[in-house]
Parts: C-alpha cells; sequence; structure tokens
C-alpha cells in the first residue's frame, strides 16, 4: 500500500478547499463568499442553523448546484464540480439527509444502480454484494445485502448510504445530519467507524445541530450563519456554550426544568396492542401503555424496534392484530384514520416530508390536511377558501413559520418549517392526545427549542402526549416518564427523576431492569 | 419568488413549443417540396377562415375539451385513463337508446336523460377500471385499454343486433347503425353552421371542473390522492375510495363526449367496425389536448380548439398542397413532444427558482415521470 493510499484501495484527498463560494437564487443569497477547507484524516463539522446555507454549499461540493461564484481546489488543483459524477470520480461522496435509495430494490441493487456492469449487459449483483460484505467488514457496518430496503429501518438505510459512498470509492464523505436517524448507541457505533475512516486517512464533513456530537467527534468546526461563514476554529479551543451562541447570534436555553403537574386520568389506554410490520412479521407485542392527561410519556428506543408501527396502529394507519386502543373511554380500535382524527387525536409523524404534507400543495392547503372537510373549513362539500386563508395567516405568525406567503408550495420550505407546519396544524386543533414521533429530527437547536415548548405547553393544557424519539437528550429533557422499547414490546417504564442514560441504554438493548 | 416575466415566460413556452414544431414540421414540408407557407396559410383558411371553417373547430374541438376534462380529474390523482374511447362509446350507446325508446317524452327532457345517461355509461366504463385498480392493484392502463376493445364489441353488436335501424334490419345491406333521432331530440344549433350546444355546455362543464378541483373537498381528496397517497390518507381520506371516484368522473366526462357526438353532430350512432369510426380518436387527442393544457381544466379550453383547428385545417392544408394525411399526424406528434419537452425546461428553471436547503420538487407536472433532472439522477 502506497503512502496516499486508502484501505479501500482508492486515493487519498490530502486537502480540499472551497474558496469564496457564493450561490445566489433569486431573492435570497444562500451562499456569500465562503471559504471552507477539509484534510484528510479530519473530521471537520459544519454548524449552522436551518437555511444557513449549509446544505447549499455542499449540494455545490457534490456537483448538485453550479456556484453563482468561487472556485474547488483539490490537493491544489483547480477542479471543476459540474454533477455528482463528477464528484464521485473526484472521490467525494455524500450521505443525504434524506436517503437516494429506491425502496424496491435490495441494498445490493441499490449500489450497484447506475455504475457499470462487469458483465456488460448482464448484472453482476454476486461480486457486489460480495464487495459490499468485504466493506461491511473492514468498516463494522452490519448489512445484508438481498435486503429490500423498505424493510430496512431508518438507520439500516443510512448504512446503506455509507456502503454506497464507500464502494465508489469515496475519499471525503459528506455526512448530512447522519445521527439525527440514529440511536445513542447507535451513534457510539457509528462514531466508531467515522474514527476508523479518519484514522485511514478518509475526510470527513459532518453536517449537524448536535453540539455535544460536534464536541465528541469532530477535529474543527466552521460555523455558517445566514449564508455566510462566521469562522473556523479547533474544537479543542471552544466549548458547547460559547458554540451555540456562535451559531445562534444570541444566548441559548441550553437545559429545561418541568414544572410539577398533577396528572389527570388516562386519555389513551394501549391494552396488548399487536400489529405485523411490512413484511408481515410481528412488529408489536403484548403493548400496554396508559397516557394520562397532562403528561408527556417518552418513548425510547433504537430504531425500528417497533415504534412507527406502534404510532400508526394508535392512529388508524396501521391494522391491529391484537389488542384495543381506547381513547378516554371510547374502543377506537379499528377506526379509520379519518375518525380517529375526528376524536381530537393528533399524529406528528416521524416521516414528515412523506406523511405529514403534500409537497405540491401549498402551505394554506396543508395546513388543513386533517380537517379539510369539517366546519368551518367546508361547508356542504365546498371548501371555504377564506377561512382557509385566514386560519393559515394565524398559524403561520404564530408559529412563526418563515415563508414568503401562505400560497408558498410547503416542499419549498425548510426541514424546520416544514416540521413548525406539521407541529401548528396538530396543535392547533386542541387536541385530547398528541402522538409525536421524532417530533424534532433535523431540526437545529432553535427550532428544537420551540418545538419543545410547544409541546409543554400542551401539556400544561392537559394534553396526553405520547412522544416517541430515539434522541435520549430530547426523551430525558422533556418526558415525566419514559417507557423504553425494544422489539416490538415495553421493557419498563421508568420516571424521569430515575432515569439515567445508561439505564435506559440497557433497556434499550433489551435487558429488563431488576424489580424494586 | 417568481417575477412576473418569469410566470408569463411560463405560461408562453406552449405557444412557443407550438411554433418551434410548426417550424420542424416546415422542414418536412419542404423536403415534400411543398412550400409551408402555403401549405400553413391553408391550414389557417381551414381552421379559422370562415365562419363555417371557426365553427367546425368548435365541433372538433367540443369531444376533445369533454375527454380532456376527465383527463385532468384523473391526472390529477395520478390514475392514467386510456380508455375515453371506450367510454365515448358506451356513453354513446346509452344515450342513443334514451333517444331511440323514449319518442313520445318532450325533446329537452330526452336531452337531458340522454346526456345523464352518456354521463352514467362512460361512469360505468371508467369506474370499473377504478374499482379493479383500487381493490386488486389492476393496473388502469391495461385495464382502461381492454375496456376499449370490449366497448367496441359491444357498440358492433348492438348495432347490428338490438338496436339496428328497422329499416336497415330490412335491407340485405344491413348498414350497422341505429335510426336517426327525432328533430325535436337534436341539441340546438347555431345555423347555418354545424356548430352545437354541445360546446356550450363543455365550457360550463370546464369550469365547473375548476370549481370541483380547487373548490371543493372531493377535488381536495382526489389532488391530495394524487399527490401523496401516505398524507392523503394520514389526512383522514379513503385512498382506495377516491382512485374510483376519479376514474369514475373521469369515465363520465368522456362518455358524455359520446352521447354529445350522437345528440350534436350525428344524429345517430353508425359504425364501421373501429372505436375511431365513432369517436373520431377524441378519447386520445383529449388526452393530448389537456396535457396542453397543462391538466388545468381551463387551460384545456384553448387547447381543445388548438387541436380542433389543427385536425380541420390540416383537412384543408392537405387538400390544398395534396400532400399525405400522415404528415397532419406526424405533425400532431411534434407539437406533443415540443409541448412535453417545453414543460421539462419549465420544470428545470423552477427549480432552480426555488430555494435553499431541502427543496425538490415542482407543481404536479406532465413531464413528471419522464423528467430525469440531475438530482434525481445522481448515484
Amino acid at each position: 500500500m502506497t503512502e496516499n493510499k486508502l484501505p479501500s484501495g482508492h486515493t487519498r484527498i490530502d486537502t480540499l478547499e472551497l474558496r469564496g463560494i457564493t450561490k445566489r437564487f433569486p431573492g435570497v443569497l444562500a451562499n456569500d463568499n465562503v471559504n471552507f477547507e477539509v484534510r484528510s484524516g479530519e473530521v471537520h463539522a459544519l454548524l449552522g442553523e436551518n437555511g444557513a446555507g449549509k446544505s447549499t454549499l455542499m449540494k455545490i461540493l457534490y456537483g448538485l448546484y453550479d456556484p453563482s461564484d468561487g472556485e474547488v481546489f483539490l490537493n491544489g488543483k483547480k477542479i471543476t464540480i459540474e454533477s455528482p459524477t463528477d464528484a464521485i470520480n473526484h472521490g467525494i461522496g455524500m450521505i443525504h439527509q434524506h436517503f437516494m435509495l429506491v425502496e424496491t430494490l435490495t441494498v445490493a441493487e441499490n449500489v450497484a444502480l447506475g455504475l457499470p456492469s462487469s458483465r456488460g449487459f448482464l448484472t453482476d449483483l454476486d461480486k457486489v454484494s460480495q464487495r459490499i460484505l468485504e466493506l461491511a467488514e473492514i468498516y463494522g457496518l452490519k448489512i445484508d445485502p438481498d435486503a429490500y430496503i423498505w424493510q430496512l429501518s431508518v438507520g439500516q438505510q443510512q448504512r446503506v448510504e455509507i456502503i454506497k459512498a464507500l464502494y465508489r470509492g469515496a475519499a471525503l464523505l459528506i455526512l448530512d445530519e447522519p445521527t439525527a436517524v440514529l440511536t445513542p448507541q447507535e451513534v457510539d457505533e457509528f462514531f466508531i467507524i467515522m474514527r476508523q475512516m479518519v484514522a485511514d486517512g478518509h475526510a470527513l464533513i459532518f453536517i449537524s445541530h448536535k453540539l455535544h456530537e460536534i464536541m465528541d467527534i469532530c477535529d474543527r468546526v466552521t460555523v455558517l450563519r445566514d449564508g455566510a461563514k462566521v469562522g473556523t476554529k479547533n474544537v479543542s479551543d471552544i466549548t458547547k456554550s460559547e458554540l451555540a451562541n456562535w451559531m445562534v447570534g444570541r444566548e441559548v436555553i441550553m437545559t429545561r426544568d418541568l414544572d410539577e403537574i398533577n396528572r389527570g386520568p388516562s386519555r389513551l389506554t394501549l391494552e396488548n396492542l399487536a400489529c405485523d410490520s411490512d413484511r408481515g412479521t410481528p412488529a408489536l407485542r403484548d403493548v400496554s401503555l396508559k397516557i394520562h392527561s397532562g403528561e408527556i410519556l417518552g418513548l425510547a428506543g433504537i430504531s425500528g424496534n417497533g415504534q412507527r408501527e406502534l404510532a400508526e396502529a394508535i392512529t388508524g394507519l396501521r391494522e391491529v392484530t391484537k389488542g384495543k386502543v381506547i381513547l378516554e373511554d371510547e374502543d377506537i380500535t379499528h377506526f379509520a384514520p379519518g375518525k380517529i382524527t375526528e376524536r381530537m387525536l393528533s399524529y406528528i409523524p416521524e416521516e414528515r416530508m412523506r406523511d405529514g404534507m403534500i409537497k405540491n400543495f401549498t402551505i394554506a392547503e396543508n395546513m388543513v390536511l386533517r380537517e379539510h372537510h369539517i366546519s368551518p373549513f367546508a361547508e356542504k362539500g365546498f371548501l371555504m377558501l377564506k377561512t382557509i386563508a385566514r386560519h393559515s395567516d394565524d398559524l403561520i405568525d404564530k408559529f412563526g413559520v418563515k415563508t414568503p406567503s401562505r400560497e408558498t408550495k410547503a416542499g419549498s420550505l425548510s426541514g424546520g418549517n416544514i416540521q413548525k407546519v406539521v407541529l401548528a396544524r396538530e396543535i392547533s386543533r386542541k387536541p385530547r392526545v398528541i402522538v409525536a414521533a421524532q417530533p424534532t429530527r433535523g431540526l437545529d437547536v432553535g427550532a428544537t427549542e420551540y418545538v419543545h415548548a410547544q409541546l409543554l405547553e400542551q401539556r400544561r393544557d392537559g394534553t396526553a402526549i405520547l412522544m416517541i424519539s430515539e434522541d435520549l437528550d430530547e426523551i430525558m429533557a422533556i418526558s415525566d416518564r419514559i417507557a423504553v422499547i425494544c422489539e416490538g414490546e415495553i421493557m419498563g417504564i421508568v420516571p424521569r427523576y430515575e432515569a439515567t442514560p445508561e439505564k435506559l441504554g440497557l433497556m434499550m438493548a433489551g435487558v429488563v431492569p431488576e424489580e424494586n | 419568488m417568481r417575477s412576473r416575466l418569469d410566470s408569463l415566460l411560463d405560461a408562453l413556452l406552449p405557444v412557443f413549443a407550438t411554433f418551434a414544431a410548426l417550424g420542424v414540421g416546415a422542414i418536412m414540408l419542404f423536403i415534400l417540396r411543398v412550400s409551408p407557407v402555403e401549405a400553413y396559410g391553408a391550414l389557417w383558411e381551414g381552421a379559422f377562415g370562415s365562419t363555417n371553417a371557426m365553427a367546425e373547430t368548435l365541433v372538433k374541438a367540443t369531444p376533445l375539451l369533454l375527454v380532456g376534462l376527465g383527463i385532468c380529474i384523473a391526472f390529477r390523482a395520478s390514475v392514467i385513463n386510456i380508455g375515453g374511447e371506450g367510454q365515448m362509446i358506451i356513453g354513446g350507446i346509452l344515450a342513443t337508446q334514451i333517444g331511440l325508446t323514449f319518442t313520445d317524452w318532450p325533446g329537452w327532457l330526452v336531452i337531458f336523460a340522454a346526456m345523464v345517461a352518456g354521463f352514467l355509461g362512460g361512469a360505468l366504463w371508467g369506474g370499473i377500471p377504478g374499482f379493479l385498480k383500487a381493490y386488486f392493484r389492476v393496473n388502469e392502463i391495461l385495464s382502461t385499454v381492454m375496456m376499449n376493445a370490449i366497448a367496441v364489441q359491444v357498440m358492433n353488436y348492438m348495432l347490428r343486433g338490438p338496436m339496428i335501424d328497422p329499416a336497415q334490419a330490412e335491407k340485405a345491406s344491413k348498414i350497422p347503425q341505429t335510426a336517426r333521432l327525432l328533430e325535436a331530440f337534436r341539441l340546438p344549433r347555431w345555423a347555418p353552421t354545424r356548430l352545437h350546444a354541445g360546446f356550450l355546455i363543455a365550457v360550463v362543464l370546464a369550469i365547473l371542473v375548476y370549481i370541483l378541483l380547487w373548490r371543493t373537498t372531493l377535488g381536495y381528496r382526489i389532488r391530495a390522492v394524487g399527490q401523496n397517497p401516505h398524507a392523503a390518507r394520514y389526512g383522514g381520506i379513503r385512498v382506495r375510495r377516491h382512485i374510483v371516484t376519479a376514474l369514475l368522473l373521469s369515465g363520465a366526462f368522456a362518455g358524455l363526449a359520446g352521447a354529445i357526438q350522437v345528440y350534436g353532430v350525428n344524429y345517430r350512432m353508425i359504425t364501421d367496425g373501429s372505436a375511431s369510426g365513432f369517436t373520431g380518436s377524441a378519447g386520445f387527442n383529449g388526452i393530448v389536448a389537456a396535457l396542453f393544457g397543462q391538466l388545468h381544466p381551463i387551460g384545456t379550453i384553448p387547447a381543445s380548439i388548438f387541436f380542433g383547428a389543427l385536425l380541420v385545417g390540416a383537412n384543408k392544408m392537405q387538400r390544398v398542397v395534396q400532400i399525405p394525411s400522415a404528415l397532419i399526424t406526424a405533425l400532431n406528434g411534434l407539437v406533443v413532444i415540443f409541448v412535453v419537452s417545453s414543460e421539462i425546461w419549465r420544470r428545470r428553471r423552477q427549480r432552480q427558482r426555488l430555494s435553499r436547503d431541502e427543496t425538490d420538487d415542482a407543481p404536479p407536472s406532465i413531464a413528471e415521470n419522464i423528467n430525469t433532472s440531475k438530482e434525481e439522477g445522481s448515484a
């Protein structure tokens, strides 16, 4: 092995430099004269709030956007990147925040997609699988090459994305909020993989909102605000709260105390609930939970242990095979989703881009997705456009959605604003129960703070909230009680003041706590 | 944010595309040693040159518009209805039967009942594939095409047997056609042209379809189901039921087109054994008109007139400059290709205009499935 080779056999990238990158969209300056440099053997964090221009910058580096101005230098030589193919040929790989996988194809097929086969017109999937297993071995990524993407959890899908990039010989990897979808344990494993890659000479660009992760894993950090670079520093030279203030440009509250609230009667009761996964295998076994008025029950667990199925079973989107869902005194087990909505159960879905909103509908139309057929938004089958408009303007204003107008297509909003739209819609109905799945996934510090404040306000108003999250910090921050799910079973419920990350971590791994 | 200029450019794109298509057509005419100026002059003359020509254009546009309206509804629900031909036929048969049966009813009532019968017949013929798609996952492209074949055979059977003109039944020739409708049962005409009230009905319905799609909960649901069935289901919308509804309505408009063809133009049903003998291929051309009209009911009005004009004008052009009729078909095809391509270009421009982080899709588009963008093309 020569000096500048990686274990995967590809050439190392010693330095990659972006100089004076500017990207203008009509009416928006997404990047303003940004300089950025990353070296072999380092993890370089790119930090900034939603809309600060991180993704735009990385899309330019990956050839998805052409910069309006600026240059890219690879190992000191100027290069032009006009397409992702160019980027890949230069050894640059990207793991997108929203995965670029074909759900109906297998892992191996996804990896092979777009690459020439060694057998001409015939596929060489057996060879691809072989190589996937090799790479998986080197980097410690557990994956079954023959599994279909739709069968995999979000965490597993991410591993497929990483394998895909490595397979194509990525020496520099852009990781766009990679940990947003992982559990603490998975994050730890992922960090081990990252450290391994860096030690081997890879260069990593790490986009994240989670400050402690940046402190943990990164060597340097570059902060963007409103499209412009604020600066680059060594992580060892800066504290977490300095970093937060630097990013937001103001003081940020990092922790929050829960005020005591008297728990009311049980609003949502699950009795021995069971249902199947998309694959037809049991996803939930015998789940019994009571969620009371005025409490947040946090449901912690590793991705893919039945959380999504649980949320869908409660909201009527998935068939219940056994057991009951009881809302106050009414058995709503086999009700259609619309019926359940009408009984004032709100649901903030995990995949909000897919399930929670219609990208090509306007914000106003999305604001009434759940109640488009109910007075005052509809009368005798006609939409009351004026009422809908007034309602959306209200919510846009009240929830601070950043948008040119209510007629803007929802799909053109940033992640944080999309979540605000969903949140506004679900909360403004004054629901009896809220099921919130990963409510702050992919949101920055400011937006997360906001979502939590909203949920806590609902709690104060007596709403029963089931908050499903893979982020232990979040679970510990705002839950009254914490239930842990593992392989479709509830491992136990602990009050917040008794919970520690270690204890929860063990339960998430399937260890039942001792009775005492 | 879109500037005024951008919007204007977008709206005019199909027009530019049409000119570009005519430009390529001019080259083809040139190769055939025909003067493009003379040929296009004849085309214009044939379509708009006289009151009568204009009336003929609108007569041709009427079934295109009606079928196109149905296509707008179906495509908004992401359902593809290729069954306009069959739906028109069934609508035509039922409507004709009304006129032949209730000869003692007042004219207005028969016309009304016939329109309703046509509407329901088309709805049935569209609803069956809809039901099969929603509940048994039968591909609607296949099933609607198959339903076309069945409809043709139903027509041939009916016109040779139960519905045959009694006068023909006695003759040896046995031409497969029904008796003529009574004069009182015919849609009012704007004499001396052949322009009939059906065109007016179609325009009014275009406005109603616009209202249906954007002002009613049903339209909201149809569009939601078409855009994102997951989110629609989450929103309490019964996805399968609305897929059926969309195809049902889509078929109904085609069925109505069939009824109006009989009551406004032919006054009887006659078959040459093929579907196009009755429909004039409006069941297919209506799809093109709807696409040209950006799948918008109001946009489909000028689009239908445009294609009506192309059909009528082409006849004249063919007579005047003596060119093969295949060239007309080719010209039609060119227009479609250019318009669809311009749609892709429009989408790309839109994408560039959209801002920042997580943007990717643009409004519903006829080029949705053809467009391989830079982003989606990435590995």
